[in-house]
């Protein structure tokens, strides 16, 4: 079987170099005929992919450790779940993801457009072909994920402990769905600049292909965040890290692009700016994908130098110097046709908020590739930390915040100034109100940013609930309705406004537990012994015992060994229960002792949170398994030779000694307001972005209405 | 052996796929499908955008000659379009266009 | 203001707000940068961030401190680290750490919770983590 899946990727490979062949020449020649024909060679493409994904996924469900890839990434005791998703945990796997990703939409957008676009379609088929080409040649000539290992191993080596998380496995497919999402309207955009149509037609056909991404890629974002506060022991959800910049790059110039395309939509402005923005995203997508497998910045994910890093930079190139000079050979065709009448208009307001985000972008690419920068000027490579980025970031984040609550209160084109004040009244009411309150009975003034964060998030959500209150009100003028009615009628007739408000005030409420949690937190790091206690935040903790499992960890992650803590919180007369824990794996290592073996390999550190509206109670525990390096030891010496079930009994007599007569553990306690807003935030982004992407069924009816009816008002006139 | 027959059999299948078209020859682009379908997507938009500035007007966004100066513009360049696309419809096959 | 004299305007007030940027950027990033270096090359009296490996059987516990040995990638000269706060997971003997800090009597005084541990390979073909 596996050679099959071989032959796929590579038949795969001709067939993608055929699309770009076929539909080039269908395009200059004008035949139909060609430009179908490599059409329908991208719509192999997705099956060949999708066939070749399918046989390595059923690889990995029957444990086939012929197969190079399941025997380094899964094993005959890995869960289910974690069976089917190690197989993008892997580098090879990866990839596949990616063509077959990218085949899948490639294909939907050309069926899609199949009878429209027919200048640039045939062009926007061959740079996807070429994308596909690209990383089905990696997989071809280097990473092939149907490598076959000569002897087959009894057992694989099972997937990482630390992966081991559903957050974790769903956030790559989420990633890719993101980068590969942004491809289209970036082909399309090529193909648009190549074939001189640079009106707004290819933005129609891909604009909610790019929403789709930005939607996917920033849960993608936030599922990493999420694992990040739940899974590891440092308690926080954003370290600044290389490769969380890498994919949060290309989601705010995706961001900036959402907006200024509705600016050439609607007044044929910023064409030149548009392409730029597209071109950017994707090649920020690609190395968002890249960075991950380079060598080339430190960071907790770099793995040092991979195999595949300079086909990629090679890659990246060639699409920098083909947007690049594309563009300006088109630059008269790139003209605008309006000019800004006025600064009070969406128009400049999106504008602002374009640059805000690039210049985020720029900051955070900046802070990122620092190490090389600086290497290059002065000779000696520094990096810059969380602290640096943070003191950069905040600044221009309040101003976006800004910018997104007065944007959705102008109007396109101009802006009566008296109605100003008539419109910002009560939104300003409603801060004023907040910032009394917060600085009356919080301290929230202790930290200046986070007061004006507070102030703005309560600016976005006033101006949102206003446009909804003055729209429905609009409506019901007009027509009569019923609140709810008049509500219901006035989303579903424009999706895309209110989508986009709705995005707004997700956005708005995500900086708000960022805000709060990150300067509002109380940590405490202590040493404990059963019966002692702690204070934090207000929260009395006391360790009551230690716990030892052997198998059955709460995690569902397959772990032989877990030792953790039940301690009791109490604060105003409530009273939870935390029980956070340590995994242990054994180790496949054959230098390491039959019993040391157990406690040597993988930890990972199983935090217990207490959800809260108000606050969470975060807690992760690091038992001190020291004391028991004495009996470990001698065990090793003693039951070297002895088989699997005493070797578990031995196991399990020093977990019951664990447990017994623990010695102190380290915990670390911290108490962050507010922080599951963020990910609630997250929901309500995702809940308006389905809105604004959702096609609204009356244009469709409309479109066939209104042709008949131009049609009769033609005969009219004729008669 | 397996790979080798796979990949003989996958690549007659791909090609048997992409030669299906090339078999009618030498079909014209048909202009007028394309630019119909283009320019009613752009009336579709323009005419969105006249019902947005009318609503912009109710919400108190605009005064009333803010409005009327922007609702005049928009709807000249949506009379413009009308005009091109009875251009092209009065070229076009009778009998309606299929989506 | 005529049109022109407008559009001028917003260019040159665009322009310097990007230019305003790109100072702060540089300057800040250049003096609150700490130096990357490998535990051989690190000097006294400066911060450093240090990569290299853990030496194997250097790691002790004590109480609230972790002391371990760090040494160049491939190098056997070792610097002795002393570390208060989270350590990562992956942490472990022969891994590849990032460590921030300075060095101080001989002793490499590491910042707290600035200990970042690599994930073991994932993508690399030689390294071999069993």
């Amino acid at each position: 079987m596996a050679g099959v899946g071989s032959a796929c990727l590579a038949v795969g490979l001709l067939t993608a170099l055929y699309a770009v062949v076929a539909s080039v020449y269908g395009a200059r020649t004008r035949r139909r005929e060609w430009i179908s024909s490599g059409r329908r060679a991208i719509y192999c493409v997705a099956a060949l992919s999708v066939t070749a994904f399918a046989l390595l996924e059923a690889a990995f469900l029957r444990s086939d450790f012929s197969f190079a890839l399941v025997a380094e990434g899964s094993s005959t005791d890995t869960p289910t779940f974690y069976k089917v998703t190690a197989l993008w945990a892997t580098q090879d796997g990866s990839l596949l993801l990616w063509v077959t990703l990218l085949s899948l939409f490639s294909t939907t957008v050309l069926f899609l457009t199949r009878r429209s676009l027919r200048d640039i379609a045939p062009y926007a088929t061959a740079v996807l072909g070429c994308i596909a080409a690209f990383f089905l040649l990696l997989m071809v000539g280097w990473e092939n994920p149907f490598d076959t290992l000569a002897m087959q191993p009894a057992e694989g080596a099972g997937l990482n402990p630390l992966l081991r998380h559903p957050a974790m496995m769903i956030h790559p497919p989420m990633l890719y769905t993101g980068y590969v999402g942004f491809s289209i309207p970036f082909a399309f955009a090529i193909g648009a600049l190549i074939a001189r149509r640079t009106g707004a037609d290819w933005i129609r056909a891909t604009r909610r292909f790019a929403l789709i991404a930005w939607t996917f890629l920033g849960t993608g974002i936030m599922l990493g965040a999420l694992w990040s506060y739940t899974e590891l022991g440092w308690g926080g959800y954003w370290a600044w890290d290389p490769v969380e910049n890498a994919s949060l790059m290309p989601w705010l110039v995706g961001t900036a692009f959402l907006h200024s395309i509705m600016v050439q939509e609607k007044r044929g402005m910023l064409k030149v700016w548009n392409v730029s923005l597209i071109c950017a995203t994707f090649t920020l997508a690609l190395m968002g994908t890249f960075l991950v497998r380079s060598g080339i910045l430190e960071s907790i994910h770099a793995f040092g130098a991979s195999t595949i890093g300079v086909q990629f930079l090679v890659f990246i190139g060639l699409v920098i110097a083909v947007s690049a000079g594309l563009i300006i050979a088109r630059l008269p065709h790139l003209r605008s046709e309006a000019r800004l009448d006025s600064l009070l208009s969406r128009e400049a307001f999106f504008l602002l908020n374009n640059l805000v985000l690039v210049g985020l972008c720029l900051v955070i690419l900046w802070g990122t590739f620092f190490p090389l920068i600086s290497e290059a000027i002065t000779g000696t490579e520094a990096s810059v930390g969380p602290p640096w980025f943070n003191r950069l970031v905040t600044p221009l984040a309040l101003v976006l915040v800004l910018l997104t609550a007065i944007g959705p209160m102008l109007a396109w084109r101009r802006f009566t100034p008296s109605s100003l004040r008539r419109i910002l009244t009560v939104p300003l009411a409603v801060v004023a109100t907040v910032l009394v309150v917060l600085l009356a009975l919080t301290d929230a003034v202790d930290s200046p940013p986070s007061l004006a964060m507070f102030c703005l998030v309560a600016f976005v959500l006033a101006a949102v609930g206003q446009e909804l209150w003055r729209g429905t009100m609009a409506r019901r003028t007009m027509s009569g309705e019923s609140w709810p009615r008049a509500l219901a009628r006035l989303t579903g007739r424009n999706r895309r406004r209110y989508g986009g408000f709705l995005v707004h005030a997700g956005i708005a409420v995500l900086f708000l537990g960022v805000a709060a949690s990150s300067a509002f937190l109380d940590q405490r790091d202590v040493r404990l012994s059963p019966g002692e206690s702690f204070e934090v935040n207000g929260y009395h903790v006391t360790y009551r015992e230690a716990t030892a499992k052997l198998g059955g960890d709460s995690g569902g992650t397959g772990a032989p060994i877990s030792f953790g803590a039940v301690l009791d919180v109490r604060k105003d007369g409530k009273h939870f229960v935390l029980r956070p824990s340590r995994n242990y794996y054994a180790s496949g290592d054959p230098a390491l002792g039959t019993i040391s073996r157990f406690f040597e390999g993988e930890a990972t550190s199983e935090v217990d949170v207490r959800w809260g509206l108000t606050r969470d109670v975060w807690l992760a525990v690091r038992p001190d398994i020291g004391s028991l390096e004495g009996p470990i030891r001698e065990a090793d010496a003693k039951f070297a030779e002895s088989p699997g079930d005493v070797q578990a009994l031995i196991v399990a007599a020093l977990a019951e000694r664990y447990r017994s007569d623990p010695p102190p553990a380290a915990f670390r306690a911290i108490a962050s307001p507010l922080v599951v807003w963020i990910w609630i935030g997250g929901g309500i982004v995702v809940l308006g972005a389905l809105v604004a992407a959702w096609p609204s069924p009356e244009t469709r009816l409309r479109r066939v209405r209104s042709l008949y009816s131009a049609r009769v008002g033609q005969e009219l006139s004729r008669a | 052996m397996e790979y080798a027959l796979a990949l003989v059999v996958l690549a007659v299948l791909v090609a048997a796929v992409v030669w299906l078209p090339l078999r009618r020859r030498g079909e014209e682009e048909q202009r007028e499908e394309t630019m119909l379908a283009e320019l009613s997507a752009a009336k579709e938009a323009k005419y969105r955008e006249i019902r947005d500035a009318e609503l912009d007007h109710q919400m108190g966004k605009l005064s009333r000659e803010d409005w009327r100066s922007v609702d005049r513009d928009l709807r000249a360049e949506a009379i413009e379009i009308l005009r091109q696309l009875d251009r092209i419809e009065g070229r076009a096959p009778e009998g309606g266009i299929d989506r | 203001m005529d049109p022109s004299r407008k559009r001028k305007l917003r260019l040159v007030v665009a322009l310097s707000a990007a230019l305003l940027l790109a100072t702060a950027l540089i300057y800040t990033s250049f003096s609150a940068s700490t130096e990357a270096s490998k535990p051989s090359e690190i000097q006294p009296g400066k911060s450093y961030d240090v990569t290299g490996k853990v030496v194997k059987g250097s790691i002790e516990h004590r109480g609230d401190d972790l002391r371990f040995r760090i040494r160049d990638r491939d190098g056997t000269e070792s610097v002795p680290v002393s570390y208060t706060g989270v350590v990562p997971d992956p942490f472990r003997e022969g891994r590849e750490v990032i460590v921030s800090g300075e060095l101080a009597n001989g002793t490499f005084v590491a910042e707290r919770d600035s200990l970042v541990t690599k994930c073991p390979s994932k993508f690399t073909k030689d390294e071999q983590s069993s």
